[in-house]
């Protein structure tokens, strides 16, 4: 029984090195976002490409879409990108924020590269995207039929992170609504 | 040598005045200007972590600037701006944490550490204590002269 007074340290050591070993892992660009769970705040942007009448947080409604937040100057929205393309092709609803960047470039950027959006709508002055909590480009909201941001992803959509969990959580939300 | 001096000291004054706040930034009022500081320093950057808004180089960091110095035009209190902030990005972002149900073991948990390191050590020096000052009971009295003797015959 004495003997295993002298295990209770060790144990605590144990425990903390754990703590520590798990908290290395985790990635610490990754902030949990204060929007999930919450309602889309208001905003109405103007069009980026010709054909754009504009996006506004209104239009949200009905089916769970994607608003994927980008930008012409990004490196990683073109990692991103053929990703994008492939889930439009797939029937998948996406609408685009072009953060920070001119409507033009934004355009032409769509043209280059293809484009997977169904809206798109420009952020100029960036103050969409800090209502949004937008911490960098690019990032993409889940947002439900009922305009309720259910799940932020942070960084480009690798095709694993689609189909683990952005897909099966998209099928829930479409038989809720 | 006197050049290479003066120019270290340079280098110094240089690297204790890195603030990001530039000039066209500021607030004409320099009262208002003082709090926007003030609060920006206890707001986190979210693109570079460990540097407050104040500090940071970031874009974002300089658009939070912005927006802190508009809200504080337009009279929010510094509680008010920094709730504006906190609504958007999460608790996260105050350098320092408030107190609350969820970060009570932040707060209290070195004090709990303390607390249990004073409360152990202090039975380890009662015990040793008073088993400095047993006396021996009569068997070991005995097995003890048993040794002593047994080392003398040797």
């Amino acid at each position: 029984m004495k003997r295993l007074v002298f295990l209770v340290p060790v144990a605590l050591f144990a425990a903390v090195l754990l703590t520590f070993a798990i908290g290395l892992d985790r990635d610490p660009s990754r902030i949990p976002s204060v929007l999930v769970g919450k309602p889309l705040p208001a905003f109405s942007l103007p069009g980026v490409r010709s054909r754009d009448s504009g996006l506004s947080s209104k239009e949200f409604r009905g089916e769970p879409r994607l608003l994927n937040v980008f930008a012409s100057w990004c490196v990683s929205c073109r990692v991103e990108h053929p990703v994008l393309l492939q889930l439009k092709q797939q029937g998948v609803p996406i609408d685009g924020l072009d953060w920070k960047d001119d409507a033009a470039q934004g355009a032409r950027y769509l043209a280059q590269n293809g484009d997977p959006y169904a809206r798109a709508g420009n952020d100029r002055s960036g103050r969409t995207g800090i209502d949004l909590g937008v911490t960098g480009v690019p990032e993409t909201f889940v947002v439900d039929g009922r305009g309720i941001v259910r799940y932020k992803h942070v960084g480009p959509i690798q095709p694993e992170d689609w189909t683990s969990i952005i897909e099966p959580l998209m099928d829930r939300l479409r038989t809720q609504s | 040598m006197k050049a290479s001096g003066i120019a270290f000291a340079g280098l110094l004054l240089a690297a204790s005045s890195a603030h990001a706040v530039l000039p066209n930034e500021q607030l004409a009022d320099p009262k208002l200007e003082a709090r926007a500081r003030a609060v920006s320093a206890e707001l986190r950057c979210v693109v570079c972590q460990n540097q407050s808004i104040d500090d940071s180089d970031a874009e974002l960091a300089h658009d939070l600037r912005m927006l802190l110095r508009e809200r504080l035009l337009k009279g929010d209190t510094d509680e008010q701006a920094k709730a504006f902030i906190v609504k958007r990005y999460g608790s996260y972002v105050l350098l320092k944490p408030q107190f609350r149900t969820e970060t009570l073991l932040l707060w209290l948990g070195p004090f709990v550490v303390l607390m249990l390191g004073c409360a152990g050590a202090t039975v380890y020096i009662l015990r040793r204590r008073t088993s400095e000052n047993v006396p021996l009971s009569p068997e070991e009295e005995r097995l003890a002269s048993a040794m002593l003797e047994s080392e003398e015959a040797v």
